[in-house]
């Protein structure tokens, strides 16, 4: 298989948290993210209230797979940011390895602190996921392993 | 790619509907929105033409309930059916867990399905994957219409590896689920091997 799953401890899961409430500050930004590339919300922050984040993340991640491919054919290995702006509210988008890292804003904040602050938090993230990536996760009970074939039917029941 | 997040407790995993154009795949997805509790599931995103015809991926995030304390999310994409839209095809095959190939049983269509069955072998190559050990069901779509072709011979024709194989009027519902559970399964199966 091309992937290994991710599987994220509750740990790790506060401190990436911790890393975007720092960045929600500093950039003054209404939501920040992060999303695998393949359109997984890992963690979500700020003023989420009915914001539909596991839509946005699966169109965040549409979005730079599609402007990735365009990227290809022009010769670029990929555009490492993507923004888009809106009357109100924007976005920021940058690619962080196999993450993304959405940042949503308004008028309170502007495209260049954000895509400051961004960039600030980008390695940490990066180091961070590196070491989820490769931790041995032996320790960990695994939901699934001792699943039977009752507990599957009984999601369709 | 099946993500296991330990603090919310939360497994996703990602399933895709793949099969040639107009033969159903959209629909798949649509009757399932219609007819699952909207707590259980999120909005249907569907990025299509304005004949609506999928342009990009459709997108659904269900929720089946919990398997030892874990809530189980499956996100349904589908991918835009005609030939020319490859690139995006390749795309959305990225992190997948779990294919459902919908064939159109029509007798006119069988070309159709088999020059897509052998573009999702390649685009599944292309990202890493075999389809012989990706979990996998064929879905039989259509089969309420006159002009089909019988079940055996497309099961020869489209079944690579002994595949759950599953008929289906997705317009009516009629072996919507039983598709995506027969997937679904699978998937959990193979989290199970660890």
């Amino acid at each position: 298989m091309a992937d290994t799953p991710i599987l994220l401890r509750e740990q790790q899961y506060h401190q990436i948290k911790a890393v975007l409430a720092r960045l929600r500050m500093d950039a003054s930004a209404k939501v920040v993210f992060l999303v695998d590339k393949d359109g997984q919300e890992i963690a979500s922050l700020g003023e989420v209230g009915n914001l539909d984040t596991t839509s946005l993340a699966s169109l965040a991640a549409g979005n730079v797979a599609a402007t990735g491919g365009m990227a290809q054919l022009i010769g670029e290995k990929e555009f490492p940011t993507l923004s888009h702006e809106g009357e109100k509210d924007s976005i920021h988008i940058s690619v962080i390895g196999r993450l993304l890292l959405v940042v949503v804003f308004d008028e309170r904040s502007s495209l260049g602190l954000v895509k400051l602050r961004s960039k600030q938090v980008s390695q940490q993230l990066a180091s961070m996921f590196d070491e989820i990536a490769s931790s041995d996760y032996d320790d960990l009970d695994s939901p699934f392993a001792g699943i039977t074939d009752e507990d599957i039917d009984s999601l369709f029941s | 790619m099946t993500f296991i997040n330990y603090a919310s407790r939360e497994i996703n995993c990602k399933i895709v509907y793949y099969g040639p154009g107009l033969c159903g795949k959209t629909t798949n997805l649509q009757y399932i929105f219609d007819s699952t509790a909207p707590q259980a599931r999120g909005k249907l995103i569907s990025l299509a033409t304005e004949t609506d015809r999928t342009l990009f991926f459709d997108f659904m995030p269900l929720e089946l309930g919990t398997v030892r304390g874990f809530k189980t999310r499956f996100h349904l994409y589908t991918v835009p059916g005609q030939v020319f839209y490859d690139a995006s095809r390749k795309l959305i095959l990225k992190g997948v867990d779990g294919v459902v190939f919908v064939a159109d049983s029509q007798e006119e269509r069988m070309d159709a399905n088999v020059e897509s069955l052998y573009n999702l072998e390649e685009n599944l190559k292309s990202q890493g994957y075999d389809l012989m050990k990706i979990p996998y069901v064929l879905q039989l779509n259509k089969r309420d219409l006159g002009n089909v072709v019988p079940v055996e011979d497309l099961a020869a024709e489209l079944q690579r590896k002994g595949e759950p194989v599953v008929e289906a009027v997705a317009s009516t519902g009629a072996g919507v689920f039983d598709t995506l559970k027969a997937v679904a399964q699978q998937v959990l199966t193979e989290l199970r091997k660890g």
